[in-house]
């Protein structure tokens, strides 16, 4: 380890780092804009200025960039030097000269990086007289707002847009002191990560604008720690709350999982808590008048879940909690999933797969520092967002990495890295039904049908390991591509291959856990990653209870049946016919949810159940993590409870005593654990109810939090009790523990002169690296038997089209296919039209154009949808769009008719 | 008591107790302090710190921008404010309440406002019989009047267009940049 010297003390720092990031990790403070520990530096703002010097004689120095000089054993520098405080105080001065008047009114204010630096600096009077520069501004779409004023040409919203994000509609225009960021033309933004400028942007140039239509200061909100429920990455979040509404939603750092990023869906989504569309009150649809007080619905109830065979439909978007907790309510043997028996077939063999077979799961990390990716038929764009911009760092980085190795340039050294890697890329096979952004970046593209991505699938795996049988009948152009794409994992040491569910294709899973399993070695570490549909989808299948199909039998042959629905909108699943048939059978009903739809209609009882914001929750993510997500505020309602709290309540009547039963979030995990073994660990994942750091709870609210004497001043003047959190460490207060608490319970990221988010600086061990106190979830397939599993001989018959009849796949949108996310008013705004994707051929042969409606028809399903013509679609196979606001369930994955 | 035990400390005492009286005494003959409140009203100066006001600017519009600020430089937080936008962009409060019955008039909000929106007057004559009548929304705040600060207009010298002066207009701007000239 090298030693530096900072103002004459020594320091042993890391090799390999540029100077500003090494200060910054030993606790200095030193201003930055265009450095950001994601993207290295390009020395484009000249603000993180030290002085470095010669030897220990050496009483003049010079001035140079931190971020721009690495790490050099002996090196002496000085942050405090007069001459270097001066020149960065002078660097916010003429940033200053342009920056408009705008801090109240600008919604960046009190998180602002800006803002902090000035401070820093100790800059704080104008004495430029003259006139400012203007900007107009442009509109970017419903998700960013834009003021250009206020941009201090950092290039940051660039650099993350362009070069690690891959858009390609956001510039920067003009020249000189005119330079513009923004695009050509107003117009929507269209990367699906557009929201992160918001970060990214050290000033007010880009802002949230669904946050700017009910504005609430960083100081104001109650936050807490929570994970994004979107997709079944997993992201964590930090989601902030003001007079009971969620306001925003913001990136947490967890160096496993997410980094510093977010997709729109996550950041955006959040608006159905706020919905009009919530239950709010419980109801007893059998009464005249149906919405009932607690005590009634309780003792009615209590008749339902006593008198008759209950059973339970479990939901791969409620948490562990609410899930196991319906679990015992009705008996192990009564509970079920809410899904299809095909999905919950497909989601089981992936679960099974992780469990037992010698693969090692990859986190996102992992897979932004793979050396090679194999993407095996999933939409990752659209179904995994972050997915996709952790393998597009992979493509990118890997060339930086070999770049790097045959010069002496830093990892950081973002521009020149840049210049020396021109167009090389990582090796990255993308392998789809249709093109997605990714392909830009991709050695090999391949579109195909499910069948034949599988075959080439098998094709690697053969190339790999000759003990998995040839592929018969493969043809040239396969041959050439599974032999490009075996070459270049077998020259990979960190190799990644991500498939998934969304083809309804079981070949496709096996064809990549043949390949992992092929290439894994002593020497090479080879990873898997499935993609599943919702946030908990890897939790309700690793809970093992039969699909829907078992609970439709049950009330089919027992029409005495309660069944209770968890939060699971079946019509999304489940084939209209069906769902009707179960709901006709049911001699009660009893649903629990947050937002009506299809199936709350359908219910006797309906029950309000809290969404992720308003309850403590557990979710397994994608690659088996098992993370907590912390309530972040009490709903004013007291209706709305969390499903596992009124499934307790439950419970508890139906034993008659209370003791010894559940009522806290870490109890009923302590509970699963012991009953299911596959959860093993899983209660680690948040500490006891009880928890105290030097006796203290851990705030909610910041210390500056206003109003606490006024907000409810217009109800009644005596400010009331602050409200209890009795379930989790966290309170509801803005007094407590003000130090770093384990890193999954930090409510918001903030310092001394750090306001803005970049105060996540404060709370790693390095930049970039590790949180303090790391704590980053419990992977639930990190032990397991050693040895690997046998390998899968059985690729399947190529694809043939069949005369008259197509293959229906689904086509998820990242806007629209979301239950949840299409609630809120600016993602409804970006939602494509739904269509049915056919091939040139096959529409020519049904004689339709683009825009021409087509039904869909299978049995009693018919739907019917405007096409479009898709030049890269395979013969034989109809893409639908998927997950639809109000569609009926199409039988995925089945040969349906179509006709215009 | 310490003096008491010097030396002459008992004489010392009684002579400062005798001049005490004398000045007493000659208070017969100044001018009295005393008024009757209240028929009679107290003169306060302007920067006394009374009740508080939410100003509006020279052009007759509202001036608080709804930043916070104030609320979260009052120390006893009892300023709870939304801020909302118009058709222009332009901030106002959405709803603006101060609870007077947690207000110490230390003026703190009034020196935190970047508008000069929010003032605090010379009038004290806000007693209630009952607390929650402390209780004072953005109707009972907001005066028609520009208070102690007159002339001073937010938006004018904001860079934001909020429907106040477009982009380039303002006194200190310079015309918005045509991003598609190279010339400097
Ligand atoms: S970007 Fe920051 S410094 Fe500039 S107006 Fe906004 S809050 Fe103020
Ligand atoms: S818009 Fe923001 S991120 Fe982009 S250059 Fe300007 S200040 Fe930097
Ligand atoms: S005068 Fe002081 S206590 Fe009263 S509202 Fe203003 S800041 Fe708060
Ligand atoms: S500080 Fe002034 S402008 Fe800001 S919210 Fe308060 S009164 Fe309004
Ligand atoms: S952070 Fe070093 S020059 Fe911008």
């Amino acid at each position: 380890m090298p030693t530096i010297y900072i103002d004459n003390k020594p320091y042993e720092v890391k090799a390999g780092k540029n100077l500003l990031e090494t200060s910054l990790s030993l606790g200095f403070d030193l201003p930055y804009f265009c450095w950001h520990p994601a993207m290295g530096s390009v020395g484009a703002c000249r603000q993180c200025a030290i002085k470095i010097f010669k030897d220990e004689k050496d009483a003049n120095g010079k001035i140079v960039m931190s971020c721009m000089e690495g790490v050099k054993d002996g090196l002496r520098m000085s942050i405090t030097d007069t001459t270097a405080r001066a020149f960065r105080e002078q660097v916010i001065e003429w940033l200053m000269t342009n920056h408009p008047h705008d801090c109240p009114v600008c919604d960046e204010g009190g998180s602002c990086h800006l803002q902090d630096m000035t401070v820093m600096t100790g800059h704080d009077y104008r004495r430029f007289e003259f006139k400012k520069r203007t900007y107009t501004n442009q509109y970017l779409g419903p998700l960013i707002h834009h003021e250009m004023n206020r941009c201090i040409q950092c290039y940051r919203c660039v650099r993350f847009y362009r070069d690690y994000a891959g858009g390609d509609d956001l510039n920067v225009f003009g020249a000189h002191h005119h330079v513009y960021f923004g695009r050509e033309k107003d117009g929507v933004l269209q990367s699906p990560f557009s929201g992160n400028l918001a970060e990214v942007c050290p000033t007010g140039v880009f802002t949230d604008k669904t946050l700017k239509k009910h504005y609430t200061r960083k100081w104001d909100l109650t936050t807490a720690p929570s994970v994004c429920h979107h997709c079944s990455l997993g992201c964590n979040i930090i989601a902030g709350e003001r007079y009971g509404q969620l306001r925003c939603i913001v990136n947490r750092y967890n160096s496993d999982v997410n980094g510093y990023f977010l997709c729109d869906k996550g950041r955006y989504g959040y608006e159905f808590v706020n919905s009009a569309n919530r239950i709010t009150e419980p109801l007893i649809r059998t009464r005249p008048v149906e919405a009932v007080d607690e005590t009634t619905l309780m003792n009615h109830l209590k008749n339902l879940i006593t008198l008759h065979p209950v059973i339970g439909i479990g939901s791969s978007r409620a948490s562990m909690e609410s899930n196991f907790a319906l679990m015992q309510l009705v008996g192990k043997e009564n509970f079920y999933q809410g899904i299809s028996d095909d999905t919950a077939y497909l989601e089981g063999r992936m679960v099974e797969l992780l469990q037992q077979g010698d693969v090692h799961s990859v986190s996102l990390k992992e897979i932004e520092a793979a050396d090679a990716v194999l993407v095996l038929g999933e939409d990752i764009w659209n179904t995994a967002p972050i997915m996709a911009l952790a393998v597009r760092q992979s493509v990118m980085k890997t060339a930086a990495n070999q770049a790097t190795q045959q010069s002496s340039l830093f990892a950081w050294h973002d521009a020149a890295i840049k210049e020396l890697v021109q167009e090389e890329k990582g090796f990255l096979a993308n392998i789809t039904i249709l093109s997605s952004p990714l392909d830009a970046i991709s050695a090999i593209a391949v579109h195909e049908s499910p069948d034949n991505m599988a075959r080439l699938g098998f094709a690697v795996a053969h190339l790999l390991n000759a003990g998995i049988p040839a592929v018969s009948g493969i043809t040239e152009k396969e041959m050439l591509a599974a032999k490009h794409i075996a070459n270049a994992l077998q020259h990979a040491q960190r190799p990644v291959i991500i498939t998934g569910s969304s083809c309804c294709n079981e070949a496709l899973i096996k064809a990549a856990f043949n390949i992992v399993q092929s290439l894994h070695t002593p020497e090479r570490k080879a990873g898997i990653s499935f993609v599943l549909p919702e946030c908990n989808s890897t939790g309700l299948a690793l809970m093992k209870a039969p699909s829907f199909e078992g609970a439709l039998e049950r009330v089919i042959t027992d029409d005495n049946c309660t069944a209770i629905v968890l939060e699971n909108d079946l019509y999304r699943h489940i084939p209209a016919a069906e769902a009707d048939t179960f709901f006709a059978q049911c001699k009660n009903l009893v649903v629990m949810d947050s937002l009506h739809n299809r199936t709350t209609e359908k219910a006797h009882v309906l029950i309000p159940a809290a969404t992720f914001a308003e309850a403590d929750g557990t979710l397994v993510n994608n690659e088996g993590r098992a993370q907590h997500f912390y309530q972040v505020f009490m709903p004013v309602n007291t209706h709305i409870k969390e499903s596992w709290r009124w499934l307790g309540e439950m419970k508890t009547m139906q034993a008659k005593a209370a003791n010894g039963l559940q009522q806290h979030p870490d109890e009923w995990l302590a509970k699963l654990e012991v009953t299911l073994p596959q959860f093993a660990n899983i209660a680690k994942v948040m500490p006891s109810h009880h928890f105290r750091i030097n006796g203290q709870a851990i705030p909610r609210e910041p210390h500056r939090y206003s109003g606490r004497t006024a907000m409810q001043a217009n109800l009644a003047v005596s400010e009331p009790k602050p409200l209890q959190d009795d379930d989790s460490p966290l309170t509801y207060t803005m007094e407590g523990y003000t130090g770093i608490p384990p890193s999954s319970m930090i409510p918001y990221f903030w310092a001394p002169g750090w306001n803005s988010g970049q105060a996540v600086n404060k709370y790693q061990q390095e930049m970039g690296g590790a949180l303090r106190k790391e704590d980053p979830g419990i992977c639930l397939f990190a032990n397991k038997k050693e040895g690997a599993s046998p390998f899968f001989k059985d690729s399947p018959e190529a694809f043939i089209p069949r005369p008259g009849k197509y293959l229906l796949l689904p086509q998820y949108q990242l806007f629209g296919s979301g239950e949840l996310s299409i609630h809120s008013k600016a993602i409804s705004e970006l939602v494509p039209a739904a269509t049915i994707v056919l091939s040139k051929k096959d529409a020519a042969d049904l004689g339709a154009a683009n825009g021409t409606l087509i039904t869909i028809e299978k049995n009693d399903f018919q739907y019917r949808l405007p096409l479009i013509i898709h030049d890269e679609l395979c013969n034989g196979i109809v893409l639908a769009s998927a997950g639809y606001q109000g569609m009926p369930a199409p039988p995925w994955g089945s040969w349906v008719k179509l006709s215009v | 008591m310490r003096q008491s035990t010097l030396p002459g400390g008992g004489v010392k005492i009684m002579l400062s107790n005798l001049r005490t009286m004398w000045l007493v005494f000659l208070h017969l003959f100044h001018k009295k302090e005393t008024i009757q409140y209240p028929e009679e009203k107290i003169k306060l100066h302007p920067r006394w710190r009374g009740r508080i006001v939410l100003t509006k600017d020279p052009d007759g519009g509202e001036r608080c921008v709804g930043c916070y600020l104030c609320a979260v430089a009052c120390p006893v937080d009892c300023i709870a404010l939304q801020a909302t936008e118009d058709e222009n962009g332009r901030r106002y409060p959405e709803f603006f309440r101060i609870n007077f019955s947690r207000c110490i008039f230390c003026g703190y909000c009034e020196e935190a406002c970047p508008t000069y929106a929010i003032q605090l007057i010379p009038d004290f004559e806000m007693a209630e019989y009952n607390r929650q009548n402390l209780v004072f929304e953005k109707e009972d705040l907001l005066i028609n009047s520009q208070g102690k600060y007159p002339g001073y207009n937010f938006y004018k010298v904001a860079g934001m267009d909020a429907g106040v002066k477009e982009k380039g207009e303002g006194d200190n701007e310079e015309p918005v940049v045509d991003i598609k000239s190279l010339l400097p």
